[in-house]
């Protein structure tokens, strides 16, 4: 028994991290306009499940200086993108970070040797679709 | 009779060819909204040039975000070719409005990208004026 401990707290452990992951291989696809409209003009329309509620208030409060960029929108848009994104925000990830590309469930998941990164048409860590071709329809397990 | 009609004709397809697409009311619309704008802004004002936008568009600028010196570093340096963004890799439709006919007919999203994209290339936003060429010179491309 007092072997057997440790082996179920380690497989419990690795059992709870999987899950997490393949929670998030298959989210709802985006399914508000404004949402893909608006934040899939300069990058994919990031799935709501892919941030908790808490990052997406934080991205939805800095549109301004948004990743170094401006991201502003009229009041009544932004309003109905939080609304979207943070009732139908994931249960699992960090609630402090805002970078769904810094949430441990995602460095977990991409752990690449520096050559795959370089691909020229990838860019960006947040250009999901250079591997996951129906990355925009919410499915992430074909990599 | 007849040779008037023909010359009517010939007269607008001249126009049409020069700007290369056939107008657009929304288009004429944001256009004419920009000059009036423009005269109000600048007492000169003399209409919009093709070739100010094209030398607007294609830069390079400073004063903006180093990583964009110009509008073609993600609309790519020709603009009936799809763009691609510097940072997130993501396609962007064609500017030039011969690829891509929707372009400049929404007034609300024109304005929306013209207060961010400005700021980004420029480090400040356009006058009515650099706007109105801008668009001047996608329509005719």
């Amino acid at each position: 028994m007092r072997i057997r401990l440790p082996l179920l707290l380690f497989a419990l452990a690795f059992g709870t991290a999987s899950a997490e992951a393949s929670e998030l291989e298959r989210v709802p696809p985006v399914a508000h306009a404004e949402t893909a409209k608006e934040c899939g003009e300069c990058h994919m329309a990031f799935q709501p499940a892919l941030l908790p509620a808490a990052g997406w208030t934080l991205v939805m409060d800095g549109l301004k200086e948004h990743f170094g960029e401006n991201a502003e929108l009229p009041r009544d848009t932004s309003a109905g993108i939080r609304e979207y994104l943070t009732t139908r925000a994931g249960r699992t990830g960090d609630p402090r970070l805002m970078r769904i590309t810094e949430q441990p469930w995602f460095v977990r998941e991409h752990r690449h040797r520096q050559s795959v990164r370089q691909r020229p048409d990838i860019r960006s860590k947040t250009n999901c679709p250079a591997c996951h071709p129906r990355a925009e329809a919410g499915i992430y397990e074909d990599d | 009779m007849k040779i008037r009609k023909a010359l009517l004709l010939a007269s607008v397809m001249t126009v049409v060819s020069a700007t290369g697409v056939a107008a657009d009311p929304a288009r004429d619309a944001i256009l004419g909204a920009y000059a009036r704008q423009a005269a109000s802004e600048r007492g000169g004002f003399e209409g919009f040039s093709a070739a100010r936008g094209e030398r607007l568009y294609l830069g390079p600028h400073t004063g903006g975000n180093p990583q964009t010196p110009a509008c073609a570093t993600c609309h790519g340096p020709d603009p009936r070719a799809p763009g691609r963004h510097v940072k997130t890799g993501r396609p962007i439709e064609p500017m030039a409005v011969s690829a891509n006919p929707r372009r400049f007919t929404d007034a609300a999203d024109v304005e929306k990208r013209f207060a961010r994209d400005c700021p980004n290339v420029l480090g400040r936003p356009c006058s009515a004026e650099e706007k109105g060429d801008f668009i001047t010179f996608l329509t005719g491309r």
